[in-house]
């Protein structure tokens, strides 16, 4: 059913990277990706591709997740291979026409692949290890200081958590108005575009009126129970940084540093 | 009249292949003859919606057939949608699948949908309005002005409409108060008398199912527990409270005293069954047994 | 001693577009002492929730005053001292739960109040005790069925540790096993924590269950005594749209018969005790005859 597929894709685990602090695997994933941006050469390619596969390994979470979360970004992903591989000068290896392909390009757009795949590997990552709860939790704190400049962040957070509550909530019952409907004769999977287009009005329409019945109602529920704003408010689970989370860290930073040490004594891919 | 509705081996499955599998019909063989009021009634997850999704072709089944009047109904997905007409579903509250600016229009959006003459969906919408004691007054009224009962019957109606040969109600008492319960039932069991169409009345309330129903059909852990009278079933009593479900009061208490050795008949369910039972007792004739 | 609950007088019309407003209440008087399981019964729109949340100043009144613990719910600083000491149960238990976590939704309220984080954690973990649903702490709302889903409900204004609990209509949309699951935590609650308890409800099981019951009709109180007394009243609460139990009917039918048999029976074994001694009584005027 629709609604056991969980948002966020997170898959629960006890390995050392599920248990550290959110605000510090943010924080990591930040620094993960600066990394990517700074690498040159093979030397740091080499690191950042053993440094997201080791992550995967400890996590225990299995390497064809990545493949799964490039599917949607596929096309970008070729898009962007084709024109480094066509359109960068250089020595030429291969010509049809007026397309040819250089050394340069190749090497490029093999660089660029591996840099985008490096990328949604890590910050899939932090999803596939942190259940959207924890990360908004996480994101909160973080952002925390910013409330000392209004900046909403106890609401946006509450309205997050509230999605995340509502989010099956209301796909359960999206999914009961269809069959209601379709018990009715409602065709929605033939017929025009807009015929379908016009199909969808009798599911919408109770959807948006039980959307809003269920906020009114969880306004009240929410009143009686004291809320009142994030002002003055505590919370149960307090976030200690532990030492693994400072292990992580010192790993990380250390990796980052590889890469700048790499790039001063190997020199540039890019020329 | 014959047979109606068939299952036949009927196996159902959710998501299967994944961690969340999970068997709701287990190898169900059931045959409903036309004209009959069956209550159902089992534990929620007893797999009873899941059984009654599969009548109108809502679920396919994983394994085993549905058939409507000796017709397999996926053997031509096409007139899938006249087996819906012809097999009425009320969901659950059902007051929440209405949409339209007006009654008329709501309880119209069915007909509409078999593709009748404007005549003839207007006759069908008085008809159903008038058949769950909706005022024609209320028709020109938006749905939504309308008070929870109320509501609740419009979208009975709306499926009344199509004129549905079998019409299969999911608990629709539920969420009401005793007085727009006793409402929707005497409706749906005049509906009945005057129609003669089979009726499924899902419902946890063992006294309004034994109150209206010819049959019972008793779901537990995704199988028949029984199919059958209203007496039979309940000459179960203590089987039935073993798979949690309860009797009625009525029946409870003659169980009782039949334990203590008054001859009181078996398969008493009513206040005036007791009573008269009762009374046969006090009065010093001997009971029929 | 002053009653923990105080309702003096109290009218309220809910507003309407056109500026005149339809009365709900009139002239509700009525008193709920400290550590009482009083029930609300009445059928749709009898006022019954009206009255529910004028006790937490969810809605104030428009004539009369209404004092929780002596504090008046119309002055605006009072408003966090009641709320806190009065915990409120609504009967969709989907719209209450704020959370994705369980422990987290119970100590959603403890938060809002700004209690220390391992204090919360005690008063969480003791709640989710008490409800008997520490096992499911770390699940997600939707993976619970509704009676636990109205039992976490619970939790979470237990957790207040609230003098009073007002529910309105907690069990309305659950099944038999989920509204016994709910009656069961409310009397143990009232048992072990000597909780006050409204229950606002219109299934008179529960009511009957009750120290005190409070009939509501039209905005007006119709009824205020013990179960036993009310429960006689048959023809005044059908009257009103309400149900009694079977057994108490039962024993008005007999009794009209000549049966000489208590009026004021509730349970099923009280029926078959009663039933059981008159038969005895018969027996033997018969074997004298």
């Amino acid at each position: 059913m629709l609604k056991d597929i969980t948002i966020g894709q997170y898959f629960p685990g006890t390995s050392v990277i599920h248990r550290l602090d959110p605000r510090m695997k943010i924080v990591l994933t930040i620094v993960y990706v600066v990394l990517l941006f700074l690498v040159e050469n093979l030397a740091g390619f080499v690191l950042s591709v053993v440094f997201v596969l080791a992550a995967y390994l400890i996590a225990r979470i299995p390497v064809k997740m990545i493949a799964k979360s490039i599917k949607p970004i596929l096309p970008i992903l070729l898009f962007t291979m084709l024109l480094n591989l066509f359109f960068v000068r250089g020595t030429v290896i291969w010509q049809w026409g007026v397309l040819e392909i250089t050394r340069e390009g190749v090497r490029l757009s093999v660089l660029m692949v591996i840099r985008i795949l490096c990328l949604i590997a890590g910050t899939s990552l932090l999803t596939y290890t942190t259940s959207p709860m924890t990360l908004t939790d996480g994101i909160e704190r973080l952002l925390k200081p910013l409330g000392k400049v209004h900046f909403p962040v106890h609401e946006l957070a509450m309205m997050m958590t509230i999605a995340l509550r509502f989010i099956p909530t209301l796909v359960e019952e999206t999914e009961k108005i269809m069959a209601a409907q379709k018990a009715r004769g409602a065709d929605m999977e033939t017929g025009s575009l807009i015929h379908r287009a016009k199909a969808l009005v009798p599911i919408l329409i109770p959807l948006f009126l039980s959307a809003f019945r269920r906020a009114e109602e969880l306004a009240l529920a929410m009143e009686c129970r004291c809320y009142h704003g994030g002002k003055g408010r505590t919370r149960m689970k307090q976030m200690h940084l532990a030492p693994r989370d400072l292990w992580a860290l010192l790993l990380t930073a250390a990796a980052l540093a590889a890469v700048i040490v790499c790039n001063i004594f190997f020199g540039s891919l890019y020329g | 009249m014959g047979t109606i509705l068939t299952l036949e081996h009927l196996t159902y499955t959710y998501s299967p292949d994944t961690p969340f599998e999970k068997v709701a019909l287990d190898d169900i063989d059931l045959s409903i003859e036309a004209g009959e009021f069956v209550g159902v009634i089992g534990h929620t997850g007893s797999g009873k919606s899941t059984l009654i999704q599969h009548m109108n072709g809502l679920l396919q089944p994983t394994k085993g057939r549905v058939l409507f009047r000796g017709r397999d109904i996926w053997e031509d997905k096409k007139k899938l949608r006249q087996i819906r007409f012809a097999v009425g579903l009320v969901f659950q509250y059902p007051e929440y699948q209405l949409f339209e600016e007006t009654v008329e229009k709501d309880i119209a959006f069915g007909p509409t949908n078999m593709g009748l003459s404007p005549d003839e969906i207007k006759g069908r919408v008085r008809e159903a309005a008038s058949l769950v004691g909706l005022p024609e007054a209320l028709l020109k009224k938006s749905p939504f002005e309308l008070s929870g009962g109320q509501k609740r019957r419009v979208a009975i109606a709306g499926v009344i409409a199509m004129r549905p040969q079998v019409l299969i109600l999911d608990e629709p008492t539920a969420g009401l108060d005793p007085r727009g319960r006793e409402m929707i039932l005497r409706q749906i069991k005049e509906y009945h008398t005057k129609m003669g169409n089979t009726v499924l009345l899902v419902s946890h309330s063992m006294d309004d199912v034994a109150r209206f129903a010819s049959r019972v059909l008793v779901m537990n852990r995704s199988r028949v527990f029984a199919y059958d009278t209203p007496e039979a079933v309940f000459c179960r009593g203590g089987e039935l409270r073993e798979i949690g479900l309860s009797v009625p009061q009525m029946t409870m208490v003659a169980d009782a005293l039949r334990q203590r050795g008054y001859p009181l008949p078996e398969g008493i369910y009513t206040v005036e069954q007791a009573a008269q039972a009762l009374l046969l007792l006090f009065r010093g004739g001997d009971a029929p047994c | 001693m002053r009653p923990l609950i105080d309702i003096e007088h109290v009218t309220f019309s809910y507003p309407q577009e056109n500026g005149q407003g339809i009365e709900v209440l009139h002239d509700i008087t009525l008193q709920i002492p400290a550590g009482e399981f009083v029930a609300v019964l009445g059928h749709n729109g009898s006022g019954k929730s009206t009255i529910a949340k004028h006790m937490n100043a969810i809605l104030l009144p428009m004539g009369g005053k209404v004092y929780f613990s002596g504090l008046d719910t119309a002055e605006e600083e009072n408003l966090l001292p009641i709320r806190r000491q009065i915990g409120m149960v609504f009967q969709n238990p989907d719209n209450q739960i704020v959370s994705t976590i369980v422990e987290e939704d119970v100590a959603f309220a403890l938060e809002n109040l700004g209690i220390a984080p391992e204090k919360i954690r005690e008063r969480v973990d003791e709640a989710l005790r008490a409800v008997d649903m520490y096992h499911y702490r770390l699940h997600a709302p939707h993976q619970l069925s509704g009676g636990q889903k109205q039992r976490i409900a619970i939790a979470g204004v237990l957790a207040m540790h609230p003098r009073c609990i007002v529910l309105d209509e907690p069990t309305a949309m659950l099944d038999p096993k989920g509204r016994q699951e709910v009656m069961r935590v409310l009397h143990e609650l009232h048992r072990q924590y000597h909780t006050t308890v409204v229950l606002i409800t219109h299934f008179m099981e529960e009511a009957v269950q009750a120290e005190r019951v409070v009939v509501m009709d039209d905005g007006k109180i119709l009824l205020d005594d013990t179960p036993r007394a009310v429960f006689v009243q048959i023809d005044r609460l059908k009257a009103v749209g309400l149900d009694v139990p079977q057994v108490t009917e039962l024993a008005a039918v007999l009794r009209a018969a000549g049966v000489n048999i208590p009026a004021a029976l509730l349970t099923e074994d009280e029926c078959v005790a009663a039933l059981t001694a008159a038969l005895e009584e018969t027996d033997g005027n018969h074997t004298h005859a």
